[in-house]
Parts: C-alpha cells; sequence; structure tokens
C-alpha cells in the first residue's frame, strides 16, 4: 500500500525534531530512512505507525487518511529494536496474538501461524520460549508476529542492531527475501548505510529532521546531493580535500598543488572555497591525475587493503586496492585521481 | 562450607549457643501445648490434648467459637488482600505508565502516607467507622486495613511496573489489542512475580493485624484471632497459659506454612521490587 506522509511536523515538548516534511513511498517498495542518530527517522516511523500523534501534518494509507486513526486500527505489522517478544507466551503463543485480539477461530490461527512460521523458517522452534532462542530466532518469530495478520505495511526499527555480524548478514537478506515473497510495502530504519543500500529500494538520507535526500541507493552513492550525503554513504568512507578556485581549477588548502575541475559543472568564482570528494576506489595507482603523498595508515581487510595517503598539506585521501599491492607505512607514493569520478562541493556543502 | 582454609565448626557452635535461648522457647512452646507439668517441675511429665480442647468443645456462654473466629480471620485477610492487591496494580500501573496531571504530587503522597504511622490516625478512623456504621464489623476494618497498605502496595507494583519495556506495550497495541488486553494480558503477566509477593505480604500482614481489630472491631461476631488471643488472658478469672499457648501455636501455623512455601516470592519484595 502506498504511504504519503504530507507536511509532517512533530516536537516533544519545546524541541521540534521533525519540521515540514514530506515522503512518498510506493505500493510494495521497501524504503530506508537513513540517519545518524537522533535524526528523527525513528520518530517518523513511529508516527506512521501510530505511536506517536503528529502534531501536523497529514498521513495517507493508500487514498485513506489515516492521521487520527488509532495504532490499533492502521493495519501495521512493527519490528521492534529489541523484538519485544511476549516473554511469559511460547513462540506459537506469540505469533497468533494478533489473530486472538480478533477473536479469529483455533483452526484458522492454526493454519496461518503454520503458514508464517514457514515462511520465516521457524517451524520447529513454535513451543519455545523467547528467553530459549537465539538473536536470530527472536528476529524471526517478531516478524513472523508482525506478519500474520497480512499488514498493509511493514515497519523494522532497526531491526538488526542486536544481531552479531554474522547472523546480521543473514537476516539482511532474509528480511528482503520475506519482503519480496510478501510484497509488502516495508519502511526499514537504520543507521547503518550498508543495510540501507543492501536491502531497500530507496534511501531516505535523514539530518537534523529534513530529508536531504531521497533516490535510489545506487544513485545516491554515485550522485550525493551533498557532502553530508557523500559522507554518510560508502565503506570506507569518501575522502574529502578542501580548497579553493584558482584559475579555474582547484587548489589544494596551504598548498600550491592545483587539480582541474571535473567537466560539465559550473565554477564558483576565482577564490570561492571549495570541497573535492574522492571515494577510495578512484583513487589508485594506475590513474593519470597524480597527486603525491606518503601511506600514513595500512589496514588489511582481507581480500582488499586500505590506505592513508598524507599530501603534504596534511590532508589525508584514502584508497582500497586488491590485495599483495605491498605498499609499506611511511612509502612516498604518487598515486592518480580519476578525474571525471571527482564529486564537487559548493561552500556550503552542496554538490556542484 | 567446604573450603579447606576456613573451619566451619566454631561458627556453628557459637551460632548454636547464641540462639540456643530462642529454640529453648519454640521448643517449650509447642511441648506445654500437648503436656501437663507438675507444679514447681521444669520438666513436663504428662501427655495431654486438655489444652487443645477450644478446638472441638462447645464454646463457653458469651464466647465465641475458635471457628468462626479463624473463619473471621480468613475473610479479612483474604479481602484485604484481593482490595489492596487489585488497587496497587491498577494504581502502580497509572503512576508508572500513564501520563497523569500531579503525577510527581501523587508519588510523593504516597511516599508520605506509606511513612506516617498508622497508629496516630486511629482516632479518627474510629469516628468515622462509628458514623457511618460500619463500627464492629469485619466490612469496616477490612477497609481500613487494605487502605492504610495500600501505599506500600502502590509504591511496590509501580516500581514493578517501571521494569516492563515499553516496546511490550507498543507491540501489543500495533498487534491491535486495545489499551486494556495490552495491560491485562501482556503487562500483568510480567510483574506476576511483584503480585504474588504483594498479596502474600499483605495476607499476612492482615493475618497479624492486632491494633486494628482490637480497636474498631473489638467484641462479638467480628473478632479475629489476635483479638481472641488477647481477650483469653484478658478476660478470665482463672487464667490456662498452656490453652493460650495452644491458640498462639493455632494462630501462628498457617503463617510459618505461607512463610516456608513463599519464601521466594517475599524476597522479591525485601529486595526492592527492582527486578521484574
Amino acid at each position: 500500500m502506498r504511504i504519503s506522509i504530507e507536511n509532517f511536523t512533530k516536537s516533544f515538548g519545546d524541541t521540534t525534531v521533525i519540521e515540514d516534511m514530506s515522503l512518498e513511498i510506493g505500493d510494495g517498495e521497501m524504503l530506508a530512512l537513513l540517519g545518524p542518530s537522533g535524526c528523527g527517522k525513528s520518530t517518523t516511523l513511529f508516527a506512521i505507525c501510530g505511536i506517536h500523534r503528529m502534531n501536523a501534518g497529514r498521513l495517507m494509507f493508500g487514498d485513506t487518511d489515516v492521521t487520527e486513526v488509532s495504532s490499533q486500527k492502521r493495519n501495521v505489522g512493527v519490528v521492534f529494536q529489541n523484538y519485544a517478544l511476549y516473554p511469559h507466551m511460547n513462540v506459537y503463543e506469540n505469533i497468533a496474538f494478533p489473530l486472538k485480539v480478533r477473536k479469529e477461530s483455533k483452526a484458522e490461527v492454526d493454519r496461518k501461524v503454520q503458514e508464517i512460521a514457514g515462511l520465516v523458517h521457524i517451524g520447529e522452534l513454535l513451543q519455545r520460549r523467547p528467553m530459549q532462542l537465539s538473536g536470530g530466532q527472536q528476529q524471526r518469530v517478531a516478524l513472523a508476529r508482525a506478519l500474520i495478520r497480512k499488514p498493509d505495511i511493514l515497519l523494522l526499527d532497526e531491526p538488526l542492531a542486536n544481531l552479531d555480524a554474522k547472523l546480521r548478514l543473514e537476516m539482511r537478506s532474509e528480511i528482503r527475501r520475506i519482503q519480496l515473497a510478501t510484497g509488502i510495502t516495508a519502511v526499514l530504519v537504520t543507521h547503518d548505510q550498508v543495510e540501507a543500500m543492501s536491502m531497500c529500494d530507496r534511501i531516505a538520507l535523514m539530518d537534523k529532521g529534513q530529508i536531504v535526500q531521497l533516490s535510489t541507493p545506487k544513485d545516491m552513492y554515485e550522485n550525493p546531493s551533498s557532502d553530508f550525503v557523500a559522507g554518510f554513504l560508502g565503506n570506507p568512507p569518501i575522502a574529502f580535500l578542501d580548497g579553493t578556485v584558482a584559475d579555474g581549477e582547484f587548489r589544494l588548502a596551504n598548498s600550491q598543488v592545483t587539480l582541474p575541475v571535473p567537466s560539465g559543472i559550473e565554477i564558483p568564482g576565482e577564490g570561492a572555497p571549495m570541497r573535492f570528494g574522492v571515494r577510495p576506489e578512484f583513487f589508485q595507482p594506475g590513474n593519470p591525475l597524480k597527486v603525491p603523498g606518503k601511506v600514513s595508515f595500512v589496514e588489511t581487510q582481507g581480500r582488499e587493503e586500505l590506505y592513508d595517503v598524507m599530501l603534504e598539506n596534511g590532508a589525508v585521501l584514502r584508497s582500497i586496492q586488491s590485495q599483495n599491492a605491498g605498499f609499506r607505512l611511511g612509502q612516498e607514493v604518487s598515486w592518480g585521481i580519476e578525474q571525471d569520478r571527482v564529486l564537487a562541493f559548493g561552500p556550503d556543502g552542496n554538490r556542484l | 562450607m567446604t573450603s579447606s582454609n576456613f573451619r566451619s565448626w566454631p561458627l556453628y557452635l557459637i551460632l548454636t549457643v547464641i540462639s540456643m535461648p530462642l529454640v529453648i522457647m519454640y521448643v517449650y512452646l509447642f511441648v506445654d501445648t500437648v503436656t501437663d507439668t507438675t507444679a514447681g517441675s521444669l520438666i513436663p511429665d504428662r501427655f495431654t490434648l486438655h489444652h487443645w480442647r477450644f478446638l472441638w468443645e462447645e464454646p463457653e456462654t458469651g464466647r465465641v467459637s475458635i471457628w468462626t473466629v479463624t473463619l473471621n480471620t480468613f475473610i479479612f485477610a483474604t479481602c484485604t488482600t484481593l482490595i489492596n492487591v487489585s488497587a496497587s496494580v491498577t494504581a502502580g500501573y497509572a503512576l508508572s505508565r500513564l501520563n497523569l496531571p500531579f503525577k510527581r504530587f501523587f508519588l510523593g503522597g504516597i511516599l508520605t502516607l506509606h511513612a506516617f504511622p498508622t497508629i496516630t490516625l486511629i482516632i479518627s478512623i474510629f469516628l468515622i467507622l462509628q458514623m457511618i456504621g460500619l463500627y464492629n464489623t469485619l466490612i469496616g476494618v477490612i477497609l481500613v486495613k487494605a487502605a492504610l497498605e495500600l501505599p506500600l502496595g502502590i509504591w511496590i507494583m509501580k516500581g514493578f511496573f517501571d521494569n516492563v519495556p515499553w516496546e511490550i506495550e507498543m507491540a501489543g497495541l500495533q498487534d491491535g489489542a486495545s489499551r486494556f488486553t495490552v495491560w491485562w494480558k501482556l503487562v500483568l503477566p510480567q510483574v506476576q512475580p511483584g503480585v504474588a509477593a504483594l498479596s502474600v505480604f499483605v495476607f499476612l500482614s492482615a493475618w497479624s493485624e492486632f491494633i486494628l481489630p482490637q480497636v474498631l472491631a473489638p467484641s462479638g461476631s467480628a473478632q479475629v484471632l489476635s483479638t481472641y488471643l488477647s481477650n483469653l488472658i484478658f478476660d478470665d478469672m482463672k487464667p490456662d497459659f498452656n490453652m493460650f499457648k495452644s491458640v498462639g501455636v493455632f494462630y501462628a501455623l498457617p503463617v510459618i506454612i505461607i512463610y516456608l512455601i513463599f519464601n521466594k516470592q517475599l524476597m522479591n519484595i525485601y529486595g526492592g521490587g527492582t527486578k521484574g
């Protein structure tokens, strides 16, 4: 079901957390609300499910205005960060609870529980208590409980935050598989850009209660609208070079080194401050546009190696290279930037 | 205690010597109820069930049967517990979770009331009960006792509710349950150890209550065991101390049994009620 949030404002006491936000989420789409802590992403999620009242604005599910509808009647399934399973009930009773509340017949409840348990692969755990389950299993139970009454919308609040690294990888694809299998509209709240990029159709990147950019993961990675977005996405993160415009070129701060500006952008006036963003994969020994520097940090990541290169003015560029490149700490190198993949940002941080 | 560098028998010896007087008293309490002792002797020499005759003999005129009094005590303790616990779980939940006006004021008030000595209220309570016609009735004492135990009950239950995660309630609402269903089916089971502990605590407190029944329902059909026991020595021209002890043992038995069964739950309360 399509969700549209129009001019949503939310404040707690005197603090306005979200001001005048609008967002459209398409039918069957999985959207990530991504952002640093305190950016208002969870608040938005809780407004969609009805736990928080909106101070102003309108919330539509499909063609129905649900702004004033209570949580119970919105037909939204939620998976909470700590899963919020009912500790005194076993897995079967947990999953069946939403149906029991609606007083469905025993046979019907049983059939649906078995069906959903099969979908999330917990068929053999139904008699266990939540305490006896691992984190990943609890997560699956929480998903099953959220999905059992066929909600119009599935909301996931940091669903992977409490899992260890290996399980996180597994549940990432599991959640996506279940979302695609059910075709449900889903909203995922996360502060982890990898989760957002790997699981979702689109990402809404939020900062200070505003949506900074709304785009597909690939587009957001390649065409960030500001240096904040560019810095948030990508692991290892993008490196920034500060400098000014000089003779139509980019001159590094405190240095005589100049770099040509990527083609097709509007160069601000002479002397204006400017920022270059270079992703680690576009700073490689083979590229033509050389920048000299010294290897200041080496991190072995197994398949790849990550290098920090300190330029002569103190700025740091990052490079990620396949293993056995064999550079050592302190070594003088002169690697090149791929000119057309450089992201240029103006003084206000916005992309040029 | 099997640690090699610590010998435990001296400690046990000291403890045994110190607790001896207490143990001797208890033993004599039990022994005296089923024996007779020749005057001037310390050692009992005859077995008898004569002192327990109050259990099966018809009461003397003007006296109430022990069974009526026991039933009264049970009704008194049970009703007090029911009223107190049902009020505590609702009030405790409200103070813990609902957005009440004057919440801090209520919380402060409860603490103050809890610290307030009951005995200073007794005259006004007496007057009020007499005015509304509940003096010398069981209902009157039940209401007063339940009310006086409330601050502690509410405070303890609030502590237990505070430890129930918010998300459980949110999840319940999201699953389509009403606020009441959420409270009844999801939240109450989480604080069940608290409810059990509070129930036992209030029951025992009511069972052993003496001042309130003595002042507010001193005679006749509303008597409870504690007042019966005191009447036994006050009224009688020819005191029978062994029978007094028998009634005492009879009175204490349920308390001992309840303590033995529920001592784990009671630890919950004395531990501060902080673990859910």
